[in-house]
C-alpha cells in the first residue's frame, strides 16, 4: 500500500506546475510583443515545436526510434491543403482538427508494423513508409501537384473572424494557441497513470509485460497520438504558408527533428520547444555563415553533441538557470531536469 | 522473352553491385549490431578518389579501383579507432544521431571541394558498348561488374568460412566476451572487418559511378537501400544479404521497367511487407541482441 501510495504522490509531485514552466509560456507570450517584425521565423519556430513534441512523445517516452516522422507531418500539411485548396472545410480550426486526424489514422494503421521487431526494423519501417509516401505523392502529381507542390491555397479567417495576414501576426498567435492546447494535452498525458506506463515500457517491456501493463497496445496508443500531433504541425505549416510540396515528407525533414530533439533533450517535454528555438537560431547563424553548406555544420552540431554525451551538454546548460532558480524559489524548485538526471 | 533475360541480367549487375556496398554494412550493423548509417559515405568517398585518379590523374580505371578501395578502407579504420568504436556500447538512438550526422557532414563536404553536379568516370573503350549472346543484350561493363563482384562474394564466403580470421570474427561476434576470454583481441577484429567493409564500400561506389550516378547526395539516396539489403537479408551470414541484393537489384530493376511511376514504391512495399512478416530477415536468425 505504501508502495502505491509512494508512487502516487511521486507523480502528483511531477505533474505539479512549476515556477519555472509558467515562466517559460509567458516567455513565449511575450516574444510575440517583443519581436514584432519576426513573426514568420517565430510561427517556423512554434511549428517546429509542436512537431518535435510529437517526436518526443513517441521516443522519449516510448523509446520508439523513428527515422520517418515526416510522414505524419506530410499528411497533416496535404490534408489541410487540399482540404483548403478544394474549398471542403473552409474553416481552418475544424480543417486542422480533420488533417490531424487523417494523420492519426495513418498512424494508427502503421503503428502495427512499428511495434513489430526490434530498433532497427522499426527505423527502416517508419523510414520506409515516409519514402513510400513521398513515392505516392509525386505518383499521383494531378492530386498533389508533384514536385511543384499544391499551389494557390488560400485560407479562409479563423473561426470566421481572424484573417491571416502577410506579417504572420494572426498565424503566430494561431499556432501559438494550438501549440499551448496541444502541450496541455501532452502534459497530461505524460503525468497520467498511462504515461508512467510508457515509461515503464521505455525502460524494460519485458518487465513492463510482466507487472501488467500491455505494451503492445499502449506503444499503438502513444504512436497514434504522435501521429495526431505531427499531423496538426503539418497542417500548421499549410496553413500558415499557404504551401504544401513534395518536401514535406523529406528525409532531411526526420533527421533534423531527431536534431531538434536531443538538442532540447529527450522525456520532459519541453526539449522540443527548447530545442526548436535552438535549432532555428543554429539554421539561421549557419546559413549566414555559409548559405549553402550549412548542412555541414548541422552535422557536426550532431557528432560533437553525441561524442560528448548528451547527458553531459544538458548539465552544463541548465546548470545556470538552476541556480538562478534555486537562488529565487527555494532548494525545492529545480527547472527542468533532463531525462537522465530525472528522479 | 530477350527482354525479360536484359532485365534479369541488369538486375543482376545491379544487385551484385548493391551486396558489394553493403556487405560491410552487413557485418557493422548486422553482426557488431551498430547501426551505421554513413556507410554510403565511405562508398562515395570510394567513388570520388576513383574519379579524381581516373579523370584528373589520367590514371587507368583497373588500377584505380584498388586504391580506391585501400583509401576507404584507411579512412575506414582511421574513423574506427577515433570516433566509432567509443559507440560501440552506446543506444542505438544516439548512432543514428552519429552516423546521421557524418552523413551530413560528408555530403557537404564533398559539395564544397567537388562541386554538387553527377560525376562520371571515363571508363576505357574496352568496357563501353553491348555485345549480343543469344539475342540477348549484355553490356560489357555491367558484365565486368558480374565478374568482380561474384569472384569477391566468392572470396568473401571463403575467407569467412575457411580461414583463421574467419573463425575469430565469428567468434567475436557470436560472443565477444568468450572470444576475448579465449585470446581473440576482439577489438582489433572488429576494427579490421570495419575497415574491409569500407574498402568493399569504396570499392562499390567506384564501380557504381557508371550505373547509379555519383554525387554529393549518394549516402542519402541510397541509404535506405543499403539498409534494405542488411535487414531483409537477416545477419545471419553473408548469404542472406547476397540473396537480399539481387531481390532488390532485380525487383528494381524490372520495377523500373514494368511500372515506371511506381517505381519506389514497389521496392518499399516489398521490404515493408517482408519485414512484418519477418521482423529479423528473411533469413535471419531469431535472437537480435
Amino acid at each position: 500500500m505504501t508502495a502505491v501510495s509512494d508512487v502516487s504522490s511521486h507523480a502528483i509531485a511531477r505533474a505539479r506546475w512549476r515556477p519555472a514552466e509558467i515562466a517559460f509560456w509567458i516567455l513565449a507570450l511575450s516574444c510575440a510583443f517583443l519581436f514584432p517584425s519576426r513573426y514568420l521565423i517565430m510561427t517556423d519556430i512554434l511549428r517546429l515545436a509542436l512537431f518535435t513534441l510529437s517526436l518526443d512523445l513517441i521516443l522519449g517516452y516510448a523509446g520508439i526510434v523513428s527515422l520517418g516522422h515526416a510522414a505524419f507531418f506530410g499528411v497533416g500539411a496535404y490534408s489541410a491543403g487540399l482540404l483548403a485548396l478544394h474549398g471542403i472545410i473552409n474553416e481552418p480550426v475544424i480543417a486542422l482538427v480533420v488533417a490531424g486526424l487523417i494523420a492519426m489514422a495513418l498512424g494508427f494503421l502503421t503503428s502495427f508494423l512499428v511495434i513489430r521487431g526490434v530498433d532497427l526494423t522499426r527505423l527502416m519501417v517508419t523510414l520506409g513508409i515516409a519514402l513510400l509516401l513521398e513515392a505516392l505523392a509525386e505518383r499521383f502529381s494531378n492530386i498533389t501537384g508533384g514536385t511543384d507542390g499544391l499551389q494557390g491555397i488560400e485560407m479562409q479567417p479563423i473561426l470566421g473572424v481572424f484573417a491571416f495576414d502577410m506579417f504572420g501576426k494572426t498565424g503566430f498567435f494561431y499556432s501559438l494557441i494550438v501549440l499551448f492546447l496541444l502541450f496541455l494535452l501532452a502534459r497530461r498525458i505524460v503525468n497520467s497513470p498511462f504515461g508512467l506506463s510508457l515509461r515503464a515500457i521505455k525502460n524494460n517491456p519485458l518487465r513492463a509485460s510482466a507487472i501488467g501493463v500491455p505494451v503492445n497496445r499502449r506503444l499503438i496508443a502513444i504512436y497514434t497520438v504522435a501521429a495526431f500531433y505531427a499531423g496538426i504541425a503539418g497542417a500548421l505549416f499549410t496553413q500558415t504558408t499557404a504551401l504544401a510540396s513534395l518536401d514535406v515528407f523529406a528525409f532531411e525533414r526526420s533527421a533534423d527533428l531527431m536534431l531538434v530533439l536531443v538538442i532540447g533533450g529527450t522525456g520532459y517535454l519541453y526539449g522540443g520547444l527548447i530545442g526548436a528555438v535552438v535549432f532555428k537560431m543554429l539554421q539561421e547563424l549557419f546559413q549566414t555563415i555559409t548559405p549553402q553548406y550549412w548542412l555541414f555544420w548541422i552535422g557536426l552540431v550532431l557528432v560533437v553533441m553525441v561524442l560528448v554525451g548528451r547527458e553531459r551538454i544538458h548539465r552544463w546548460v541548465l546548470w545556470g538557470p538552476n541556480l538562478v532558480i534555486r537562488q529565487i524559489f527555494g532548494r525545492k524548485a529545480g527547472v527542468a531536469v533532463p531525462e537522465s538526471d530525472a528522479p | 522473352m530477350t527482354t525479360l533475360f536484359t532485365i534479369l541480367f541488369d538486375g543482376v549487375a545491379y544487385g551484385m553491385l548493391l551486396f558489394v556496398l553493403a556487405c560491410g554494412l552487413a557485418v557493422t550493423l548486422g553482426l557488431m549490431n551498430f547501426v551505421n548509417l554513413a556507410h554510403g559515405a565511405f562508398a562515395m568517398a570510394g567513388g570520388y578518389i576513383c574519379a579524381v585518379l581516373v579523370n584528373n590523374q589520367g590514371w587507368p580505371f583497373f588500377s584505380a579501383l584498388p586504391l580506391a578501395f585501400v583509401v576507404s578502407a584507411l579512412i575506414g579504420v582511421a574513423l574506427e579507432r577515433t570516433l566509432y568504436r567509443h559507440l560501440y556500447t552506446r543506444s542505438h538512438l544516439d548512432q543514428v544521431l552519429f552516423t546521421i550526422g557524418l552523413t551530413f557532414m560528408s555530403v557537404a563536404a564533398v559539395d564544397y571541394i567537388m562541386g554538387s553536379s553527377r560525376i562520371f568516370i571515363k571508363l576505357p573503350a574496352a568496357l563501353e558498348g553491348q555485345f549480343d549472346l543469344f539475342g540477348v543484350g549484355i553490356g560489357r561493363y555491367r558484365l565486368m561488374i558480374i565478374v568482380i563482384c561474384g569472384l569477391l562474394t566468392v572470396a568473401l564466403q571463403l575467407i569467412l568460412s575457411k580461414t583463421r580470421f574467419g573463425s575469430r570474427l565469428r567468434a567475436a561476434v557470436d560472443d565477444p566476451r568468450a572470444a576475448g576470454g579465449l585470446g581473440i583481441n576482439v577489438p582489433k577484429v572488429f576494427a579490421f572487418t570495419f575497415a574491409f567493409g569500407c574498402g568493399l564500400a569504396g570499392l562499390g561506389g567506384a564501380l557504381s559511378a557508371e550505373i547509379l550516378g555519383l554525387d554529393p547526395y549518394f549516402p542519402l539516396k541510397f541509404m535506405i537501400y543499403f539498409l534494405i539489403v542488411v535487414t531483409v537479408g537477416g545477419s545471419s551470414s553473408i548469404t542472406g544479404p547476397f540473396l537480399a541484393s539481387l531481390l532488390l537489384g532485380i525487383g528494381d530493376v524490372a520495377g523500373k521497367y514494368y511500372v515506371p511511376k511506381m517505381g519506389p514504391f514497389v521496392i518499399y512495399t516489398i521490404m515493408i511487407v517482408i519485414l512484418i512478416w519477418r521482423p529479423n530477415g528473411l533469413f535471419g536468425r531469431a535472437a537480435a541482441r
